[in-house]
């Protein structure tokens, strides 16, 4: 019952996805922590930090929290359910898009959901912040990142990793 | 090999450069539909790319060239994190993690809405959406089917010539942001 339920959410967040990753994070802690009790705040947290450190999408934290609730089928299925219904609908978008190209509603569309996208980044990242942001100097890393990247291009994994280590080591 | 995210700025740079899979002109479009369709951005122009050049089969083996490695990381290191996850050290380790990346989130959204934030319309919406699921926590299928309507209909092809114009698309084809440029 539990990976029928993982299953359906995570194919639901997949699809709901408009903004990608970070965009649906709100929903995602809302269905896992709130919802269905899989993982409390804390956990929510952890699986989001360790997807922050591995290569490739971050939202590779999804795998870790089916791995977390049921195990390598909770890992396969959770993954399979958020990866997979979007790729089929890209590729048979990516198909139609030529055939799209002189409908007028195409460019609204794009226009219309930008912004929406971006206001759900935006929530993405004060979800994450409401459960990180807890101290004085985790405020301090947040911002230091924040006006090192506005100043320059840095690898934002490299950032993140003296992030960490340098809230182990002060605290 | 894109660490904490940004994975699309490493995409341009191979696909565009260094393979010349796609010209400048067929990588936006490419990224127009990412960015239009739900789902992660990287693993869309994945499906595209691997589409174009080789079919069904270039598709997927784009998309697990794009996921696999990045998935053994993290189930590696999700397994020690079960076994430590109480361990002080682990734990603030990760906290410090969380905060860097609200840095590091922040940068990347007001850069992938750099268009939509000096349009007074857009900032309208965003802020409606960011408010509606933040503060009173509406459910996001919901705003998908509320906000996300309004916003398309106000850019309504009858009036989209002289609102839509073409610097509203997030991924414009102007000057570039550094993090955007790798």
């Amino acid at each position: 019952m539990r990976l029928v339920h993982l299953f359906l959410v995570f194919t639901l967040l997949s699809v709901l996805a408009v903004g990608g990753g970070t965009a649906v994070l709100p929903e995602m802690q809302h269905m896992t922590v709130d919802t269905f009790h899989w993982l409390t705040d804390a956990q929510f947290r952890s699986i989001y930090s360790i997807g922050q450190v591995a290569p490739g999408p971050n939202m590779l934290m999804v795998l870790l929290i089916g791995y977390h609730l049921a195990g390598w089928s909770g890992m396969t299925v959770v993954g399979l359910a958020f990866f997979l219904p979007d790729c089929l609908l890209t590729l048979f978008v990516n198909r139609w898009w030529v055939h799209l190209g002189s409908w007028p509603w195409r460019v609204s569309i794009q226009r219309g959901l930008a912004p929406v996208a971006i206001g759900l980044m935006l929530s993405g990242t004060y979800a994450i912040a409401k459960l990180s942001i807890i101290d004085p100097l985790t405020v301090l890393i947040g911002l230091v990142v924040f006006a090192i990247l506005l100043w320059r291009h840095v690898n934002p994994g490299i950032l993140v990793l003296i992030g960490g280590t340098v809230y182990m080591v002060l605290m | 090999m894109s660490f904490g995210g940004g994975a699309v700025a490493y995409l341009r740079e191979y696909i565009v450069r260094q393979e010349g899979w796609l010209d400048d002109e067929g990588f936006l479009g490419a990224m127009e539909i990412s960015e239009t369709l739900p789902g992660l951005n990287a693993v869309n122009m994945a499906i595209i790319v691997g589409d174009n050049l080789r079919g069904i089969m270039g598709a997927a083996v784009s998309v697990l060239g794009m996921l696999l490695p990045g998935s053994i990381v993290v189930m590696v290191l999700g397994i020690l994190w079960q076994s430590n996850h109480q361990n002080l050290n682990v734990k603030q380790f990760l906290l410090g993690i969380a905060a860097a990346a609200v840095g590091l989130l922040t940068t990347v959204t007001l850069q992938i809405g750099r268009r939509q934030f000096r349009q007074l319309p857009d900032v309208a919406i965003v802020f409606v959406t960011f408010v509606a699921v933040s503060i009173f926590k509406v459910p996001l299928p919901f705003i998908l089917l509320t906000i996300g309507p309004v916003a398309v209909w106000f850019y309504r092809p009858s009036i989209a010539k002289e609102r839509a114009a073409d610097e509203h698309l997030p991924f414009h084809r102007g000057a570039r942001h550094h993090l955007f440029r790798h």
